[in-house]
């Protein structure tokens, strides 16, 4: 399943659907990517995310398909959301089940990575009553390079 | 006549958020587009040739060697922060 949008969305609520009539698999690996208080040394009170809507989910799409050619996974679920975000908000969402964690583990990384340097998403920062848009991090990059 | 959109701060620098335009001929490349584009406007060059800038067509990440068809949608942004 995945979701671009600006509505919340509840991880207990989430992985409940991961879970529902799942008795195959043994393993739910989630991740939740929040809002930061700070960030490169800038406080930060909240962030504007701006993506380009015919795409995202394409390319999310495309992460995922090329996850479960790489492990043995079940169920995916991606929320991404966009809109005006404030510090401490949920910003994103991976949920991923498998037999067994190895699996579930390293898809659910994969995909964050992939996410973070090829989703077509673009963070803008408020910091100190100043907008500024966020840099591209070649760690990213390097990061997705691994796998 | 394709569709050209722009994102984020190459969006705000261009400062509009799409062109529409017309091809001059077929086997038209990606990177023959931003040579026409920065030929119409001259100031768009450092903008859009600066080398961290990624371009889509039909929402799929190409490359400037792409070539581009009547009715594509092509997209230039800047590196992805999302996540």
């Amino acid at each position: 399943m995945i979701r671009v949008s600006e509505p919340d969305f509840n991880v207990a609520d989430e992985i409940a659907l991961l879970e529902a009539d799942n008795s195959q698999d043994g393993a739910v690996v989630t991740f939740t990517g929040r809002v930061r208080q700070q960030n490169d040394g800038h406080d930060v009170t909240g962030l504007f995310l701006e993506h380009y809507p015919a795409m995202t989910e394409k390319s999310l799409l495309g992460i995922v398909e090329q996850a479960k050619e790489k492990w043995r996974i079940n169920r995916v679920s991606v929320i991404h959301r966009v809109g005006q975000l404030y510090v401490g908000d949920n910003i994103v969402f991976v949920g991923v089940t498998s037999k067994h964690r190895g699996d579930a583990f390293a898809a659910a990384e994969y995909i964050m990575d992939y996410l973070k340097v090829q989703a077509p998403f673009w963070k803008k920062e408020t910091r100190s009553g100043q907008d500024a848009w966020v840099e591209a991090k070649t760690s990213d990059q390097q990061k997705a390079q691994q796998w | 006549m394709l569709t050209v959109l722009f994102f984020a701060r190459l969006r705000e620098q261009l400062g509009q958020s799409s062109v529409t335009i017309e091809l001059p001929r077929d086997d038209f490349t990606l990177g023959q587009l931003t040579e026409l584009l920065i030929e119409q406007q001259p100031d768009w060059q450092k903008l859009l040739e600066n080398t961290s800038i990624l371009t889509s067509v039909n929402q799929q990440m190409v490359d400037n060697d792409h070539v581009i068809n009547d009715g594509d949608e092509v997209a230039y942004f800047p590196p992805v922060t999302g996540g």
